[in-house]
């Protein structure tokens, strides 16, 4: 009897608690990394599964980190580094930021644009349609009603898993692949293994986790409860992206077709192959998937810069009370969607240059997190242990290097 | 003359013989004098060595580009930590500070050193710090740009600069609170609800050491117009003690929401804690459903003997110390406490001087039971145009009473 009042405590609080892991874990699946999985799976078949496994490992211990920080110090990563860096790196840094998420944002919007044009819809109307939703979703919502939305958008990556299992894949092959490594030295395969893992991480992530953390008013108490629901949330968009892998493995590695453009493009792929159901399931994803992040996106970006800089900033604030972080907010909405509009936009080169800027900026969010995370004035009790920082750094280490050598074949590739 | 620290951060400094010592790279300020002054000045030696520690009176000069000391280089202290000393770099710069006039949290952009002569020679004073975008351009371009270029940009940006008298500086470490000798004192002045608001943008630690240098009044009436979600965390973060003192203080209606909203053990040994008197009255209010008529009113309340004359009812009035807050209405009661009617203050002052009390009142004669939903309240309240409504038991007793700023607090919870 005592044993389960005493689950059901702890059940109503992870509920408290869920929201801000599980909202990170799962926009990390946004356009970039639903194209990333598909063409993994396309070119690859099943060979890639395995690195899964380490994508879920990392994931795991960057958003672990940004929890921890948050509900130690009960301070966004931005005002953490504005407090102990200055404000010359904090402004250099924001600035990064604000630019690099345009780019993502123009991303989410492209993949909007294409998803829909899958259905028949002209861009010149799902782009603005698209816009002014996300749009009044966060400036006339507050934070809970805009979580519940959000928490709602996680359920549609379902669509993912419903193609995959009508792909009819072969699951002892798939779980085979999963579990044991199988590494090919070609550079194309080398090349996708880096680009999955470096699609995982993206910079704006850490600050967005960590001040929803903060708003949540999640503290050190709950912050085992946060740990639990960071793990499920990782977990949950790993299992995603494997049948998206899957769908793709079983359907257009099999015939052959091994080369898509962008994720709109392998929705299309699918419709000889599954039929027109699986075409729209995944266009459905994909569009949902698009709004998703680009609605967090901007919010994000609008709440680290403010935080950093001074301004006000927060949703359950009035327009008239936060004018920098809602004038932020619109024009990062604005002008991403704005520009994909632009005829002759090259859109996958758009979606290229945002990942490219993602990897610039992420080494930097990376090292600033460790150290703050290692400081045991900030963090007191919960300060990191030698073991896990020795994880942490690791993990810090290879992701870097990883990126890097991303970024170095892309421009490479562009050149 | 007004000098900025971050220009002052950095400058060259010489001693007796002429001699580069170092750079300036901390300023050491005494926190008890109003406004601080600065009594030490750490300085960082470009070769890597251990930095030195200037006093005050060793200071022969102070130019906008260089300070010549009265010692030579061997006469000067190794930096010693001092807790005592407001530092000036790591405790103000990029730091949160209240900003008691504009009632917020705000963060320090840069500030400001008023250079003087005063009856003790040269003295440096912390006068005000700046929060505004100049300080902000100041920060990013000092250094990079030549002075008079900065100053000229600098003139085209408003200044934003708050007069150290209205600074109230947050520190999360309450031992260092009371050796810099922070009461918060200013804060007690601002009304409960801006106080609240301040409150809530601070980080649990901050709140917490906030909370435990003001006075039990003070941390009461926040406490009632904080957000109902981090009451629980701020009483708990007091000690049961401690808590205990401050829910007396409340108002019991307030204080029987608040107790609500707690695990049981908690609730029990907090009521434990408190004199019997009040430790009864919020016992009987928890007694009742949260929204139910009963669970909304206070138990504070004027009631007088409906025979009474206007003359008697005033010199009451008087007579009582403390009148409930938001006190509107007068409850006319028979020998056996059974409600007769209400009186509205208004017409109890303009009434004359022998007039009885039952000819005064309101009708028709309005209550609801305290078994009711809140929802009768409401509706009463709404139609009849009420301040204060009575609420009584079966016998029609009079038990309590729920004011019209309880019901808003209803209604704004719902809408």
């Amino acid at each position: 009897m005592n044993f389960l009042r005493r689950w059901k405590a702890h059940i109503i609080i992870f509920f408290a608690v869920i929201g801000p892991g599980f909202i990170t874990a799962n926009v990390d699946n946004d356009s970039g990394g639903i194209y990333t999985y598909s063409l993994a799976g396309a070119r690859y078949g099943y060979a890639l599964l395995w690195t899964l496994v380490p994508v879920t490992f990392v994931l795991i211990v960057v958003q672990e980190m940004s929890a921890r920080l948050g509900a130690v110090t009960g301070k966004g990563l931005a005002d953490l580094i504005r407090e102990e860096f200055g404000f010359r790196i904090t402004f250099v840094m924001m600035l990064a930021l604000t630019v690099t998420n345009l780019a993502n944002v123009m991303a989410e919007f492209a993949g909007v644009a294409s998803s829909m044009e899958i259905f028949g819809v002209s861009k010149y109307l799902s782009v603005p349609v698209a816009a002014s939703l996300v749009w009044l979703l966060v400036v006339k919502g507050t934070y809970k009603s805009v979580e519940k939305v959000f928490l709602f958008a996680c359920s549609f990556y379902i669509c993912y898993v419903i193609s995959g299992v009508w792909a009819k894949p072969d699951w002892l092959l798939a779980a085979k692949s999963t579990i044991i490594p199988t590494v090919r030295f070609e550079l194309g395969y080398l090349t996708m293994f880096v680009g999955i893992i470096g699609a995982t991480v993206a910079p704006w992530m850490q600050f967005y986790l960590q001040s929803a953390i903060v708003e949540k008013g999640v503290e050190q108490k709950q912050y085992a409860q946060s740990k639990v629901e960071v793990i499920v949330g990782c977990v949950a968009a790993v299992v995603v992206a494997f049948f998206i892998t899957v769908a793709c493995a079983a359907t257009l590695h099999a015939v052959g077709r091994r080369d898509i453009a962008d994720a709109a493009d392998a929705a299309v792929a699918l419709r000889p192959l599954a039929g027109e159901w699986a075409t729209w399931l995944f266009a459905g994803g994909l569009l949902n998937a698009s709004v998703f992040a680009a609605s967090i996106l901007p919010l994000a970006t609008a709440y680290t810069v403010c935080e950093g800089l001074g301004f006000e900033a927060g949703v359950n604030k009035k327009f008239r009370e936060a004018p920098i972080f809602y004038w932020l907010y619109t024009l990062l909405i604005g002008l991403g969607a704005g520009l994909i509009l632009i005829p002759g936009m090259p859109l996958v080169r758009v979606s290229y240059l945002s990942q490219v800027a993602n990897g610039f900026l992420l080494p930097f969010v990376l090292v600033f997190m460790l150290i703050l995370s290692n400081r045991s004035d900030l963090m007191g009790r919960l300060t990191i242990s030698k073991g896990y920082n020795f994880v942490a750094i690791g993990t810090v280490v290879f992701l870097v290097v990883l990126t890097l050598v991303l970024l170095a074949l892309q421009v490479m590739g562009m050149a | 003359m007004i000098l900025y620290l971050s220009e002052f951060l950095g400058i060259a400094v010489f001693d007796s013989s002429g001699k580069k010592v170092g750079t300036v790279s901390e300023v050491a300020a005494q926190p008890n004098t109003h406004p601080p002054r600065v009594s030490k000045v750490l300085l960082r030696n470009g070769k890597g060595a251990a930095g030195r520690s200037v006093a005050w009176s060793e200071i022969d000069s102070i130019e906008p580009d260089r300070i010549r000391l009265l010692v030579c280089e061997d006469a000067l202290a190794a930096p010693s930590s001092d807790e005592s000393f407001l530092m000036l770099r790591k405790d103000l710069l990029d730091q949160q500070i209240i900003d008691v006039h504009g009632r917020k949290v705000v963060r320090v952009n840069d500030l400001l050193l008023e250079k003087r002569t005063g009856a003790e020679g040269l003295e440096l004073l912390l006068s005000a710090v700046d929060i505004g975008l100049r300080g902000a351009v100041r920060r990013l371009l000092h250094g990079t740009v030549p002075k008079a270029w900065l100053r000229q940009l600098e003139s085209n940006v408003k200044q934003n600069i708050i007069p150290w008298e209205f600074v109230d500086l947050i520190e999360s470490d309450p031992r260092r609170q009371v050796k810099l000798h922070i009461s918060h004192k200013v804060l007690t002045k601002l009304h409960p609800a801006d106080l609240a608001d301040i409150v809530e943008e601070l980080a649990p630690k901050e709140r917490q050491a906030l909370f435990i240098a003001l006075d039990d009044v003070t941390v009461a009436e926040a406490l009632s117009e904080v957000q109902p979600k981090l009451r629980a965390s701020i009483l708990e973060s007091l000690g049961i003690h401690r808590a205990a003192d401050v829910v007396e203080e409340m108002q019991p209606d307030a204080a029987a929401d608040l107790l609500a909203g707690l695990p049981e053990e908690t609730t029990t040994e907090l009521l434990q804690g408190m004199n019997s008197e009040e430790a009864a009255e919020i016992g009987e209010l928890l007694e009742h459903a949260e929204n139910s008529a009963g669970g909304l009113m206070t138990t504070e309340y004027v009631a007088l003997p409906h025979t009474a004359d206007a003359a008697s009812a005033r010199n009451l009035l008087r007579s009582i110390p403390d009148l409930p807050e938001h006190f509107n209405t007068l409850f006319l009661v028979d020998e056996g406490g059974v409600l007769m009617g209400s009186v509205t203050l208004a017409r109890l002052i303009v009434a004359a001087e022998g007039q009885i009390l039952s000819d005064l009142k309101s009708e028709p004669v309005l209550y609801v039971s305290q078994e009711s939903p809140e929802r009768d309240v409401i509706d009463l309240v709404d139609k009849y145009n009420l301040l204060t409504l009575a609420v009584v038991d079966n016998e029609r007793r009079l038990v309590g009473a729920v004011t019209v700023d309880d019901v808003i607090s209803v209604l704004t919870k719902k809408g």
